[in-house]
């Protein structure tokens, strides 16, 4: 076997889609089965999953961090509010397109900015940059409606069929089929060649340049590919809550979206998703025990999870299964292995 | 990778077993409940603690039984952040059937769930948000706070006629800054009086200086100011540092910024600020002492304007449930709660049976010690002021 | 042009306020290479002993100044002992979401102890109001602040370059493994560094006060402002942050002056462009770590 093909091999082999994805998957609709009073929450997670892989493509496959991510959350918000506020797109679906692109162009303009520097200068440029939109979009008021928002944002029916509704619903299993269909998207990129030579960046750009990776080229690629996740994902929350509000630039925005990330994982494309699901929960619980003293829960949880350690934590977490798959399918157990971190 | 995929599974499990918990029982129809969604924390934080407390206090004083049915709060936190503001609302009139909902610190949240009163049917009961257009989104919105329209036409007025002739401005940079600004204006310069110098800071100012020096070279009779509740402090000491109180620069404005909340720890910077403003502490009233007295005992500092629209705000649900027999139809409520008129810790107020906002009396105040405390002392009252915003169309 | 004067004097003290409350920060990622993101809740800490021991203990305001330094030192260190010194081997991810949950916590248990309004410092009489200087209004208040900032940077200057203390922490953080071969205890000149820009952070959270204004979301509000000052000053020396701070001051103020309309724009202009510029920071070494 040449090396050339024990690559493709394992690059095929790495590919597979696995039982647990397949479950994982099967579950997530069964939820929305199960829970039909739940779609507003459900509906917030899923929004929040597909922005957390939006960041996941640059940070766990390409090792660029961003602290401004919410910057192409943004466009993609108020484009798809202006575009529906103002007629120009009426139809959701093609708006949720018309706005992703956009937030694609401002992604790439620019990339040419956040891949010069280290983490620390990426960081701050990132940040600054979602920060000067925040500000452009208050300056702007008589186009974005300022501090207020935009307001009396209707949406139509998504391919003149379905009308969002009060619960919901409608709101979640088209988020639902957005996040899948992008999802399946962003594993076939990470798979392929070029998903590979990222990874070749992250782990080390001098020798991935030496070996004759465009590394410019490629982070460029990738981070404009980025924007276009949150970009739609900023789409999806103006048309599913016919809101869209200076916030969605905000710091925090991009600090929530780092710590649910940091939380589920980088680097395997699940880790936005169960974080996501994670943090959610958790503020949700949280909020209904004490509404004013939450923050101090969340934070007490983060520290614990740093301390305990990720390693340690998922030992535990798979002890029980574990031990069911030994007692009945008495095969070798999941072992953990420590991850690896970004960078 | 394979421990991986074992975390999956678990945390697909977790997600389901997540989302069971926080599904909420269906709960017995008996108990009238109450969605309270106030900003708890962040910047805002301070107005939900407010409200929350009033209500609170309002509920021991009162009982929690009206006309048969049990009173339920739901209290939830919405950050200020109106998407979150929506959720909560959406949730709690999908599954937690609830009868009204209340609170809504900020203008942007307070529009957020507009849409969601009018499908649900469900009187909106605004308690802090105090931007005119706010009651014109729904039928059923009925505001217990106030309106930013109401305190700057007065002052406006009060100004022009007090012999200030040029004002400098400086507003926050946001819709009720911007209202506070423009009804301003247009009642002084009506009454004669001229714009020096307008200054908008933005919402996030850390540091007056820069902005107070420019009201400083524009040498006014006095400044307005309208910054949200809680910068007014750092306003009045950077005010005073800079010499302005001794260049003779007198500061007129809403009452916003002479919160009672933060009054006391101003320092004596404070001193002879002229606001207009529906509610003080000092309120010369029995029923504002006994108030004032009973929140003091509770949690140890002043009412502001941010609890009185609160104690008022449940007094309004509670009286209605009186009118309509303890029946929660959201028509009928608001039916009962347009013209509703009654005695509040500000003095007598009423709701507006045309635009269901509040209608009330307007005080200009001055700042002055009593007891070796601060306080806004009333010394002017107009009567029944409706929200200009919207009686001038 | 007295105008002039007075802005660049108002720009110089925020510059100086922002450098005190930021050094810490500049120290511990800069040269120990923790990104430590709480580094806010040590002034907020610092602002809050402070007002306590001033307004309801009554204690005067320069006794209680010292005291806010030594009480968010102690905190500290007591939390770089038992916490912080586990993770400086960790990825800056873990540190990044390991501090970001203690701002959290800092934030609500403050909120809980003392209330969410703002507080303020009650001042001695001293302090308050301007001194005219040939036509140029000088605050008092800010005039103080110079005074102890600017002494501030030249002791930190003095003990980093001449001090026997000063070499052993270059030495512990070019290269900690040869300082501890030569007999450094490096562990401890962290845990002193650590516990010394906590001070520093607390005594900038006391001034600030004032100027700032001070409520359980301070960590929050201002950790975007002691980044970009670290960000942008590089981080080789106290005279990065120091000219970064001074900068950002002086561009703030000024900017608001002359353009209010601008905004927030003249800062994060700034800085982006500073970046792109040199994206080491004004006085970034060549090498990134």
């Amino acid at each position: 076997m040449t090396a050339q093909d024990d690559v493709g091999y394992h690059a095929r082999q790495q590919a597979r889609w696995r039982l647990s994805e397949v479950a994982f998957w099967v579950l997530v609709l069964a939820c929305a089965l199960l829970f039909p009073s739940r779609y507003l929450i459900m509906t917030d997670i899923l929004r929040l999953a597909l922005f957390a892989l939006s960041l996941d493509l640059i940070l766990g496959y390409a090792g660029v961090v961003s602290l401004g991510h919410a910057a192409f959350f943004g466009i993609g918000a108020y484009s798809a509010g202006l575009l529906a506020l103002h007629g120009i797109v009426p139809e959701p679906v093609l708006a949720l397109f018309v706005a992703g692109l956009i937030a694609t162009v401002v992604g790439f303009l620019t990339s040419f900015l956040v891949i010069r520097g280290v983490d620390l200068t990426r960081l701050m440029v990132t940040l600054g940059i979602a920060l000067l939109l925040e500000a452009l979009a208050e300056r702007f008021s008589n186009i974005t409606g300022g501090s207020d928002g935009l307001q009396g944002i209707e949406m139509q029916p998504i391919l003149g069929l379905f009308a969002f509704d009060m619960f919901g619903k409608v709101g979640f299993f088209y988020c639902l089929t957005v996040l899948f269909i992008l999802f399946l998207l962003a594993r076939r990129i990470v798979h392929s060649p070029f998903g590979l030579s990222l990874r070749a960046i992250r782990n080390n750009p001098l020798r991935a340049a030496a070996i004759g990776i465009p590394v410019n080229r490629r982070l460029i690629a990738i981070y404009t590919l980025s924007a276009f996740y949150a970009g739609i994902a900023g789409a999806l929350f103006t048309q599913t809550t016919a809101l869209a509000s200076l916030d969605v630039f905000s710091f925090e925005k991009s600090a929530d979206l780092m710590l649910v990330l940091v939380i589920g994982g980088t680097g395997y494309l699940y880790g936005g998703l169960i974080g996501a699901v994670v943090f959610k929960m958790l503020q949700e619980i949280f909020q209904t025990i004490t509404p004013q003293y939450w923050l101090f829960w969340i934070g007490l949880v983060l520290v614990v999870i740093v301390l305990v350690g990720r390693p340690r934590m998922h030992r535990w977490a798979l002890w029980l299964p574990n031990l069911v798959i030994r007692r009945f399918a008495g095969r070798k157990a999941v072992v953990a292995v420590p991850e690896r971190d970004g960078p | 990778m394979s421990f991986r995929t074992g975390l999956l599974s678990l945390a697909a499990t977790g997600i389901a077993l997540a989302v069971a918990a926080g599904a909420a029982p269906a709960s017995a129809q008996e108990s009238v409940k109450i969605g309270l969604i106030l900003p708890m924390t962040g910047g805002q934080a301070s107005t939900g603690k407010q409200i929350d407390n009033a209500v609170k206090l309002y509920m021991q004083q009162k009982g929690d039984t009206v006309a048969g049915r049990k009173i339920e709060i739901i209290l939830k936190d919405d950050g200020a952040v109106p998407d979150n503001t929506k959720r909560i609302a959406q949730e709690l009139i999908v599954n937690e059937k609830v009868n009204f909902i209340a609170g809504f610190g900020v203008t942007p949240a307070a529009l957020a769930a507009a849409p969601l009163a009018t499908q649900g049917k469900i009187p909106q009961i605004v308690m802090a948000a105090g931007t005119s257009i706010i009651t014109e989104r729904s039928p059923y919105i009925v505001r217990t706070s106030f309106t930013l329209a109401q305190s700057s036409t007065i002052i406006g007025d009060w100004a022009a006629r007090n012999g200030i002739k040029k004002v400098a401005t400086l507003t926050s940079d946001y819709a009720p800054g911007n209202d506070a600004l423009n009804f301003f204006k247009q009642n002084f310069t009506a009454g004669g009086g001229e714009i020096v110098e307008e200054v908008k800071v933005p919402l996030a100012n850390p540091d007056f200086a820069p902005f107070l020096q420019r009201m400083k070279d524009a040498k006014p009779d006095a400044v307005f100011v309208f910054v949200p509740a809680g910068q007014g402090g750092n306003f009045m000491k950077q005010y005073a540092e800079r010499g302005l109180d001794k260049s003779g620069i007198r500061v007129i404005g809403p009452g916003d910024v002479m919160d009672d909340d933060l009054l006391n720890n101003m320092g004596d910077a404070a001193l002879g600020t002229v606001t207009a403003h529906h509610y003080s502490a000092a309120h010369p009233s029995a029923m504002n002492k006994e108030f004032v007295a009973a929140y003091k005992k509770a949690y140890g500092n002043r009412p502001g304007f941010m609890a009185v629209s609160g104690y008022d705000g449940i007094h309004m649900i509670y009286e209605a449930l009186k009118k309509t027999g303890g029946k929660t139809d959201g028509d009928a409520l608001v039916a009962a709660m347009k013209g509703m008129k009654w005695e509040s810790p500000r003095g007598p107020i009423s709701i507006d049976p045309e635009t269901r906002d509040i209608v009330q009396n307007i005080y200009i105040r001055k700042v002055e010690k009593v007891d070796g405390e601060l306080y806004n002392v009333e010394f002017a009252t107009f009567e029944a002021v409706k929200d200009s915003g919207k009686t001038k169309k | 042009m007295t105008t002039l004067f007075t802005i660049l004097f108002d720009g110089v003290a925020y510059g100086m306020l922002l450098f005190v409350l930021a050094c810490g920060l500049a120290v511990t990622l800069g040269l120990m290479n923790f990104v430590n993101l709480a580094h806010g809740a040590f002034a907020m800490t610092g602002g809050y002993v402070c007002a306590v021991l001033v307004n309801q203990s009554g204690w005067p305001f320069f006794a209680a100044l010292p005291l806010a330094f030594v009480v968010s030192a102690a905190i500290g260190v007591a939390l770089e002992r038992s916490l912080y010194r586990h993770l400086y081997t960790r990825s800056h991810l873990d540190q990044v979401l390991f501090s970001v949950g203690l701002v959290f916590m800092s934030v609500a248990a403050v909120d809980y102890i003392m209330g969410s309004s703002r507080i303020f410092i009650r001042l001695p009489a001293a302090l308050e109001g301007q001194i005219d200087f040939f036509g140029v209004g000088i605050g008092r208040y800010r005039l103080m602040i110079i005074v102890i900032c600017g002494l501030l940077t030249l002791a930190l200057q003095l003990v980093l370059a001449r001090t026997r203390f000063g070499s052993r922490l270059r030495a512990a953080v070019d290269d900690p493994r040869a300082a501890s071969g030569l007999g450094i205890n490096v562990p401890q000149v962290f845990a002193f560094t650590f516990a010394f820009g906590c001070g520093l952070a607390g005594l900038g959270g006391a001034l600030s006060a004032e100027i700032l204004g001070l409520d359980p979301y301070f960590p929050l509000k201002f950790m975007i402002y002691f980044l970009i000052v670290v960000t942008v000053g590089g981080s080789s020396s106290i005279t990065g942050p120091f000219m970064a701070s001074l900068l950002l001051g002086i561009g703030d103020v000024a900017g608001k002056y002359y353009v209010p309309k601008m905004g927030p724009f003249v800062i994060y202009t700034i800085m982006i462009v500073i970046l792109i510029w040199r994206p080491n920071g004004l006085f970034g070494r060549t090498a990134a770590r």
